[in-house]
């Protein structure tokens, strides 16, 4: 067991590694990273002098090192716009997009469990052939369209629902369906297709055939050996989440890293773009690593790979 | 003394006796295909959607890039002095809104091909080597999807494509080389499989060399399982490539996006609501029609298929 969550972690700070060089070279990607940081109305003295101070005149893989050492310290360099470290800025917005996000999985989850659960089990059903139906559209429809429909109906029509900002559960409700929507259509159809397989599987079978019934059958003896390709795609889909609370965010006003990020791009504030980039990143694999050690506990099987 | 001629049923079997064995596989793939209905309706729409966008300068009248101020803002109906009816309305600057949803279509198949053609050659050319040869290769690739798969995708994104500037061959760029990883797992995972089965260990017991042994009995094998991807991958390519034009980040003004459109909407949208809601329609719709080819197509080809 030790031994495999070793290699899961080595397989994590090796990924985190990646991920450090891709978001390093994200200013390296139009040659110049001066250029892309100075406004553009620099003159050839100001870049050479800023190339100089920032260090962009050494070789590639000593910048490389350097920006590597300030960001496994929180240094990302200042952020041009707010004269802030940009590492505290995203750091400061973090909780509320874990909140959004979370709030999003917790409704998924309520949502999408149970009614892949009936699908399954009254297979072919009204109740089923709804949920399906719902969740091919939840999965067809671009969120951001969704967002804009929630806004149209519960704040412009029926003055319900807060339209943007943050504060209240009041706040949360809109931005939270719109960004668990997606999530919510495919763990449906995950977990229906997944107790379709199990609920014909030969132990099932028996446990049947031994006199039990209904209700315990399907969640004692289903439900967890259902829930294994749930869980992986629960990691995923935090992923998934994380990505796009930057549309939510944006369309709702949330105060969060995916907005901070989106308005970091359109100033051109590239350490808080890389410092957003990294720390999402990094959540994200975090998560995964501990999806991975929740699914040794649900399948045994996986520790003695 | 002349034969009897031969039935017409026993003449259809003899040419299906002919036709060449991947013909008639294929023909008995499309006839299972083409008993899923809501995979043919899917591809309806998804065929509809093309010819419109093809053929967009011939399907409305109007320009979608010419304004008329004076009736911006029109509701769905609304007609102007010459008596032509713009049927979902005009934008801000009166332009007509079903015109610039058709026109609209076009860079949303454009970048949904293109990116798809570009990850799905990337990710089968890794899947294959990586499942056949195994090894230090299948480890370094894994990892590189590990990395792939860290990133929050649609932020990689538009910070690569803010740096770079927003046109369309970055957009097909930055969404194919970045989209590999599902092409490469799936594709690799059934090499693993094939790469076990006879008739490539006859191949190598035969003599014949690695490259042609991937290319004549592995490749084909393994098509089946990429085509499905491919398809799904299309639907998650164009919502991106409307959410990136949503952000400002797709192709630019004046030619219409979908995203763009819908951007634009939410700002008049306690004025104006058919401004959002159509071009969300017309996602909808195309991404549906796609989906619902896809998903029939996975069921049809291989249903254990868990993409």
């Amino acid at each position: 067991m030790s031994a495999y969550l070793l290699r899961r972690l080595a397989q994590s700070l090796l990924v985190l590694l990646g991920v450090s060089f891709v978001v390093f070279f994200i200013l390296h990607l139009t040659g110049d990273p001066a250029l892309v940081l100075l406004s553009p109305d620099a003159t050839a003295q100001d870049i050479q002098e800023f190339r100089e101070t920032m260090g962009f005149n050494d070789p590639f893989l000593v910048q490389y090192g350097r920006f590597l050492g300030g960001a496994l310290r929180g240094d990302f360099g200042r952020s041009v716009r707010h004269d802030e470290p940009a590492f505290a800025l995203v750091a400061e917005r973090l909780p509320a997009t874990l909140e959004l996000a979370g709030a999003a999985l917790l409704i998924a989850l309520a949502l999408a469990i149970p009614a892949g659960i009936v699908s399954a089990v009254r297979r072919n059903s009204a109740v089923d052939y709804v949920s399906t139906v719902l969740a091919l559209l939840g999965q067809s429809m671009p969120t951001f369209w969704l967002g804009i429909m929630l806004i149209l109906v519960f704040s412009v029509w029926l003055h319900l629902l807060p339209s943007s900002g943050r504060g209240t559960l009041e706040h949360l409700i809109l931005p939270a369906v719109t960004l668990g929507l997606f999530t919510t259509a495919r763990i449906t159809r995950l977990t229906r297709s997944g107790m379709l397989e199990v609920l014909n599987q030969d132990y099932i079978r028996t446990a049947r055939a031994k006199g039990v019934a209904g209700p315990p059958v399907v969640w004692k003896h289903a439900l967890k050996n259902a829930a294994i390709p749930i869980v992986t795609i629960v990691g995923i889909e935090l992923g998934t989440l994380l990505g796009g609370s930057v549309i939510t965010e944006t369309i709702f006003a949330w105060p969060g890293v995916g907005r901070l990020s989106v308005q970091a791009i359109y100033n051109r504030d590239y350490p808080v773009v890389q410092a957003a980039v990294f720390l999402l990143s990094t959540t994200f694999v975090l998560v995964n690593l501990v999806v991975d050690m929740l699914y040794t506990y649900l399948d045994p099987r996986i520790r003695f790979r | 003394m002349t034969p009897p001629a031969p039935s017409a049923g026993a003449r259809a079997l003899a040419l299906e006796a002919h036709a060449s064995p991947v013909r008639r596989e294929w023909l008995a793939f499309l006839r299972r295909l083409a008993r899923r209905r809501t995979a043919l309706f899917g591809l309806c729409v998804v065929a509809v959607v093309f010819v419109l966008a093809v053929g967009a300068p011939w399907v409305t009248a109007w320009d979608p890039t010419e304004q008329d101020i004076g009736s911006r803002l029109r509701a769905p109906g609304a007609a102007d002095e010459a008596g032509r009816v713009h049927l979902l309305g005009t934008d801000h600057l009166g332009r007509d809104l079903l015109a610039r949803i058709i026109f609209g279509a076009r860079p949303a198949l454009m970048v949904g091909f293109a990116a798809v053609a570009i990850s799905g050659l990337l990710g089968l050319v890794l899947g294959l080597v990586s499942g056949y040869f195994g090894g230090r290769v299948d480890d370094v690739f894994m990892r590189l999807a590990d990395i792939q798969l860290a990133f929050p995708f649609i932020l990689l994104a538009i910070a690569v494509i803010g740096v770079l500037g927003p046109s369309l061959p970055v957009i097909i760029v930055v969404i194919g080389v970045s989209s590999w990883v599902v092409y490469a797992r799936v594709v690799r995972s059934e090499v693993l499989s094939i790469r076990e089965r006879e008739f490539v260990q006859a191949a190598h017991a035969l003599g014949l060399r690695d490259g042609r042994i991937l290319v004549r009995h592995v490749l084909p094998n393994a098509l089946t399982p990429w085509l499905v991807v491919a398809t799904l991958d299309m639907a998650r390519v164009i919502v991106i490539e409307s959410a990136l034009s949503f952000l400002g980040l797709g192709v630019q003004p004046p030619t219409p996006t979908w995203g763009g459109m819908l951007a634009d909407g939410r700002v008049y949208i306690s004025t104006a609501w058919w401004l959002a809601t159509f071009p969300g329609l017309a996602i909808l719709v195309t991404v549906l029609g796609i989906n619902l080819f896809g998903d029939g197509l996975r069921d049809t080809l291989d249903p254990r298929l868990k993409v």
